[in-house]
């Protein structure tokens, strides 16, 4: 945001040389993923085709989706670790649900659940003051717990008759995506003027940076902290529809371990882990990130077996690159 | 102190610069053994990047240092301190979860084996203590210590450390007034010894009372080294801004005759504080005066509703806040600016507009969104109003000197237009243009209706500011002093009759 009508003091080419930094350190990482994208344009003939882009974006919703819910959680300084297990618990939800009622109801609910799963392990974590890390990784167990009990262990359905309607977001929609991708695109679209626009959006900021400024300056910072886990569990839900939508099913175990994916693709995105910045478009840019080099190895024939090594080191080079330049504009 | 002879220093061309920006440009200077060396400027004249540079917490772009004639390179803390060079900066660096036997013998402790042998550790501390002149518990967690304690620590450790030479970076700012009496006597008994001290401080008094020669620096460059007899605080002043500027505080308009009182306390009670009762009326300015835990923070908390109250009542135009919190005050037109920027005022890595934006969010907005263009006026004019000077106001507020980030602390809650105005160290860390800045604001406030309590350690600003000053001693009104009274007297009240017996 600009106020050009404060004064300005420093002599002009200071200003731009910091600015420059600014710069660097803000979009340093839309010039990587610029890189990526034209390095495989040129290197394969399939990357460029609309299947494939297709596929991309598709790939990308889920993971963009939790990064989503983890960047809004890292900016007002808490981390949700609950992500993967109130998506598995939220999509159990959503099938067993369908299974009496209908499969759009059964959808409904599944996000309601991932609402209230979010402002459960908000209310934890704010009212026993315990670190968040901490808190919410307790709770993911208890979730996981509780995916296993309501399915037995076992893997649930919809009922035969729904089942292709169950498969509605793998279906092709607007401009030959996915249901999945539009659905993505939307949430990502609205939750970044959410926090780019509104003035819970000012708060959120301010609580990540300051809790105790932002409490003497009249701001309710536990219930930022329950809103933001609010969003991170729809965010989860939403995912895991997904997940259940393209498997035709849904378990205990789905999408076990991705909360931690989802803060890998916040961070590489450039959101500082230390709360009070970042941005939702730098989630989608980092699960494209991650995203990409998986489909970099398929197209380019690469074993796979590197993959994971290359993805470490891109989270690496990411956060290394930010403290580097973070340092040099001080 | 130590053994071995101070090394005279000479620092010749130094300079550095932040991303194409000159913060420190071609310093000579010459220090002799067993100096004491006064450093001062206005903020981001470049003393604390200087004096940093000699403790080896960050690297000169140009230029050298000689110890008694022979180049050294100081590129890290480790060299400094393997040159006897000790900086005890502004934010310490004790480790809180440690006692202070432990900080002063950090990474130094000694061993027999391998294993920390804390006995030798015990010995060497209690001479340390004796020759020092502190009461300090070698087991006490550093954390829990006073600040004016956890200070003595760092000096503990720099003599730990064989230290000759100890740069100190505004070392009193955070002291009570015979706290730096005891920090400066230590200072005239450590030179007295050979150790070369070099003083950063804004309060020149201070530096003139105890330096042997002063460095005035101006904008990153070195303006004049003067022999403290022979100099004055204006004549310094006015080599540090240029010119020589009226230091006088601005008075106080009187209060008008059955101006109502505003903000009113009956008993306030809570930890420290114990049994505060005040008025003030619109207009006034009443300051609050007492040594450091005589609950003088802790009381302006208590009427601002930061902490609650475990018992007695605040007051805003007669009607007594219930669910008494920042919110439910704030509501009833009390604002606070709070003592530390830091740590309770500023979110540092967000920009200056939103930072003055962010007490009165909720006045600017449709429906969900903040009405922007609004707000750009909003904050616009009350910057001016204030003459918040930022390079680039879209930069995290952390990259302003601490006299714009203080008035943009002003600006935040001036925007919400308070009857009543808590401050809590107005002018701390500030430096001497925006502090006559931020004393001519607090009385134009007070003269436009607003009722005012300040709280400050510096007597003198406290006294000239004030209507009236109320004295606070271990929680607990001692006395009430109109304007004009000495600070002698103010002084005298707060130690009460035990003077000069330590807290």
């Amino acid at each position: 945001m600009s106020v050009d009508t404060l004064p300005k003091t420093a002599a002009p080419e200071a200003g731009n040389m910091s600015r420059l930094a600014f710069r660097m350190r803000d979009y340093g990482i839309v010039a990587a993923l610029v890189i990526i994208v034209i390095a495989l344009s040129v290197s394969t003939d399939t990357f460029l085709t609309s299947g494939n882009l297709v596929n991309l974006l598709d790939q990308t919703a889920v993971i963009g989706l939790l990064a989503t819910g983890a960047t809004i959680c890292i900016i007002s300084g808490v981390f949700d670790l609950t992500a993967s297990a109130t998506l598995a618990l939220s999509a159990i939800i959503g099938v067993q649900v369908g299974r009496v009622t209908d499969v759009y109801v059964g959808m409904l609910a599944a996000v309601v659940a991932g609402a209230l799963l979010g402002f459960v392990t908000g209310t934890v974590v704010v009212r026993s003051g315990v670190n968040s890390f901490v808190g919410t990784l307790a709770t993911s167990m208890v979730y996981r717990g509780l995916a296993v009990m309501v399915t037995g262990g076992a893997i649930v359905y919809p009922l035969t008759a729904s089942a292709e309607t169950f498969g509605m977001l793998t279906w092709p929609s607007l401009f030959g995506l996915t249901s999945a991708t539009i659905m993505f695109v939307v949430v990502v679209a609205i939750l970044a003027v959410v926090v780019s626009r509104t003035t819970f959006g000012r708060r959120l900021y301010a609580v990540g940076g300051n809790a105790e400024a932002a409490r003497l300056s009249g701001i309710r910072v536990g219930s930022i902290h329950v809103t933001a886990f609010m969003i991170s569990g729809v965010c989860s839900a939403l995912a895991g529809l997904i997940l259940a939508s393209r498997a035709g099913s849904a378990q205990s175990t789905m999408a076990s371990g991705m909360e931690l994916t989802a803060i890998a693709a916040a961070v590489v995105g450039g959101t500082s882990i230390l709360g009070g910045e970042g941005a939702v478009w730098r989630a989608l840019v980092g699960a494209l990130l991650l995203t990409l080099i998986g489909n970099g190895f398929n197209l380019l024939g690469w074993d796979t077996i590197y993959q994971q090594v290359l993805q470490g080191l891109l989270i690496l080079f990411a956060v290394t690159m930010d403290r580097w330049l973070r340092k040099r504009t001080r | 102190m130590s053994s071995q002879k101070a090394p005279s220093i000479a620092v010749r061309g130094v300079g550095k610069s932040y991303s194409g920006v000159s913060v420190l440009h071609d310093i000579d200077l010459d220090i002799a053994p067993g100096e004491v060396h006064g450093l001062v400027g206005e903020n981001g004249a470049g003393k604390s990047t200087l004096l940093k540079i000699l403790g080896g917490a960050i690297k000169a772009d140009a230029g050298g240092l000689s110890f008694d004639g022979e180049q050294v390179t100081v590129g890290s803390p480790r060299d400094a301190i393997k040159h006897g060079i000790s900086l005890i900066s502004q934010e310490g660096a004790l480790v809180p979860a440690l006692s202070v036997l432990d900080n002063v013998f950090l990474a130094r402790w000694s061993h027999r084996g391998g294993l920390v042998s804390a006995r030798a550790d015990r010995k060497r501390l209690a001479g340390l203590i004796e020759t020092t002149g502190f009461t300090v518990d070698p087991d006490a967690r550093v954390d829990g210590l006073p600040i004016g304690v956890q200070q003595q620590v760092e000096i503990l450790r720099s003599l730990a450390r064989g230290a000759r030479v100890i740069a100190m970076d505004e070392p009193t700012a955070v002291l009570a007034e015979h706290e730096k009496e005891n920090l400066l006597a230590l200072i005239r008994t450590l030179a007295a010894g050979g150790t070369t001290i070099i003083l950063v401080s804004h309060f020149l008094e201070e530096v003139l009372s105890v330096a042997d020669r002063i460095t005035v620096l101006r904008d990153g460059a070195l303006i004049r080294t003067l022999t403290a007899g022979e100099t004055s605080p204006r004549e310094l002043v006015g080599h540090m801004v240029g010119r020589e500027i009226d230091v006088l505080y601005p008075d106080p308009q009187p209060v008008p005759d059955g101006a109502p009182v505003v903000l009113a306390a009956r008993g306030l009670r809570r930890g420290l504080v114990n049994g505060v009762d005040l008025e003030v009326r619109a207009g006034e300015i009443l300051g609050i005066a007492g040594l450091v835990g005589s609950g003088r923070t802790e009381t302006l908390r208590l009427l601002f509703g930061a902490d609650r109250a475990t018992d007695g009542v605040v007051e805003v135009d007669g009607v007594t806040l219930a669910q008494h919190s920042p919110r439910t005050a704030m509501a009833a037109g009390v604002a606070l600016v709070p003592e530390s920027r830091k740590e309770q005022g500023l979110v540092m890595q967000r920009s200056v507009a939103e930072n003055v934006a962010l007490s009165s969010l909720s006045g600017r907005r449709t429906g969900p969104f903040v009405k922007r263009p609004a707000e750009k006026t909003a904050v616009g004019e009350i910057a001016k109003s204030v003459d918040i000077r930022a390079a680039d106001p879209e930069a995290p507020i952390e990259t302003l000197s601490g006299g714009n980030q203080q008035k943009a602390l002003f600006a935040k809650w001036l925007l919400r237009k308070p009857k009543v105005l808590l401050i809590d160290e107005p002018t701390r860390g500030v430096d001497v243009a925006a502090k006559t800045q931020i004393h001519h604001l607090i009385t134009g406030l007070a003269a436009d209706g607003m009722a005012v309590v300040c709280v400050s350690s510096e007597i003198e600003e406290l006294l000239a500011l004030s209507h009236r000053v109320l004295v606070l001693r271990h929680g607990e009104p001692v006395g009430e002093y109109p304007r004009g009274t000495s600070p002698e007297v103010v002084i005298a009240a707060a130690f009460g009759s035990h003077e000069g017996e330590p807290r």
